[in-house]
């Protein structure tokens, strides 16, 4: 059984690479955990550079840079939350954002190969942080009481139905919000990354291994491959979007004094 | 076979439901490199940031004001100028009007006088007339009767013989007055 003769489908595996560092301890670290290390470094190098010396009137980069923390506050934050409230939130969610979009992007960055969030820790803790934020935010703006009764109550409904509404919104806010925020964030980069190296995996294969005519069929999944890569970038930018729209509506709605 | 293909790569992945349990080191490092990051946004990026737009809007507010302050200035210009001219314009209007008045004035006060002239000059004129003719009337009157007397006694005086003598008394008569009317009227 040579490696070249025979078709490597992906596996669960692939998630759980070997360790590279302090095996054993909680500290373990394999490449996922260093691609999370390098992309925080490659985030924060990026937006210091830009940002350390920014001036009124923008350069390129910093242009570039403004763009993507507008988008974030402009059209996430202050869209949804408005101005003051946009304004206190946008810091946690820029970091969500840029966070989540730092750590899927190594999913098509040859080399790495594999997105930060592809593996639960990240997305569930991300996930973690826009529960507690929101629910921060209830506290917060209208008070703990308004905040569970416009959250487990709400408003224009004849009580009986409160019988059957209640649970289902608690269910609802307190536990499937947090779960679906990070299901959908992993479950998207773990299908992607999968689907990239089964295109690439079975282009190898026709090639290389394949006889007769097969190889042929190895140029249609090379395609494949070049199409999903664009696909995940865009899917990539799209999720991180998705997370932080989202935690946003949620902090929108908790801080809201009426439904 | 599958299954022994799959299990090839001899990895230590957790099997079903586990998968979605994060392992301690995963989440981890998950919690440091967000930690670092949301730090990193809370204490520099963001706050830098949001000064350079506040600078940024600051600056565009201040050009804002000192163009709104010249386009103020240059339109408390226009109104003085304007309100220059209005007046300007006025004042040529009341010098206008007060010269067609004075005209007017004037043009009457030259109508009166000539028309008080041409009174004054017809009076005048119907005096003198009035004046001859009394005069006239009464030398004629006078005439009249020294001629109504020279006719009666040139009638009584004088021998009517013939027709021959009566043609000539009335000839000289008619003479005599032609003569006295000619003298009267000089």
């Amino acid at each position: 059984m040579v490696a070249a003769d025979e078709f490597h489908a992906p596996t669960m595996d692939e998630f759980f690479p070997a360790a590279i560092l302090f095996e054993g301890t909680p500290f373990e670290m394999n490449r996922i955990m260093l691609i999370r290390v390098v992309m925080t470094a490659v985030l924060l190098l990026v937006f210091w550079l830009v940002l350390r010396r920014a001036t009124v009137v923008p350069g390129r980069g910093q242009g570039l840079a403004e763009l993507g923390l507008d988008f974030v506050r402009v059209n996430i934050a202050e869209d949804i939350l408005g101005r003051d409230l946009g304004r206190r939130y946008f810091p946690l969610l820029a970091a969500i954002f840029f966070a989540i979009l730092f750590m899927n992007l190594p999913g098509i960055i040859p080399g790495m190969n594999i997105a930060g969030t592809a593996v639960v820790g990240l997305p569930l803790l991300i996930a973690l942080v826009s529960y507690v934020a929101f629910i921060y935010a209830g506290v917060k703006e209208v008070g703990g009481a308004t905040f569970l009764k416009n959250a487990l109550f709400p408003a224009g409904v004849p009580w009986p139905l409160y019988i059957l509404l209640t649970p289902i919104e608690f269910l609802n806010i307190f536990i499937v919000r947090p779960i679906s925020l990070a299901l959908r964030l992993l479950l998207n980069m773990m299908v992607g990354h999968i689907l990239l190296v089964l295109c690439f995996a079975a282009t190898h294969f026709f090639f290389f291994s394949a006889d007769g005519w097969l190889p042929v069929i190895g140029v249609g999944t090379l395609a494949g491959g070049f199409i999903m890569t664009i696909v995940e970038l865009a899917v990539a930018v799209l999720q991180a979007y998705v997370f932080t729209l989202l935690t946003t509506v949620y902090i929108q709605q908790a801080a809201a004094e009426e439904h | 076979m599958a299954h022994g293909l799959i299990k090839a790569a001899e990895g230590n992945a957790p099997e079903g439901i586990a998968l979605f349990f994060p392992a301690a080191y995963d989440i981890i490092w998950s919690a440091v490199v967000f930690g670092v990051i949301l730090f990193f946004f809370v204490k520099f990026a963001i706050p830098k940031f949001t000064a350079i737009l506040d600078e940024r809007s600051a600056a565009i507010e201040g050009n804002i004001e000192k163009a709104e302050s010249a386009q103020a200035e240059a339109a408390a210009q226009l109104e003085k100028y304007n309100e220059l001219l209005a007046e300007a314009r006025s004042e040529a209007g009341r010098i206008r009007e007060q010269a067609r008045l004075d005209g007017i004035t004037i043009l009457n006060e030259l109508k009166e006088q000539a028309s008080a002239e041409a009174a004054r000059v017809t009076a005048n004129a119907a005096t003198q007339i009035e004046a001859e003719r009394q005069a006239a009337l009464a030398s004629l009157r006078a005439e009249v009767g020294v001629l109504a007397l020279d006719l009666a006694s040139s009638v009584i005086g004088s021998q009517l013989s013939d027709d021959k003598k009566a043609a000539a008394l009335v000839d000289s008569f008619l003479a005599d007055l032609e003569s006295s009317e000619s003298s009267a009227g000089k």
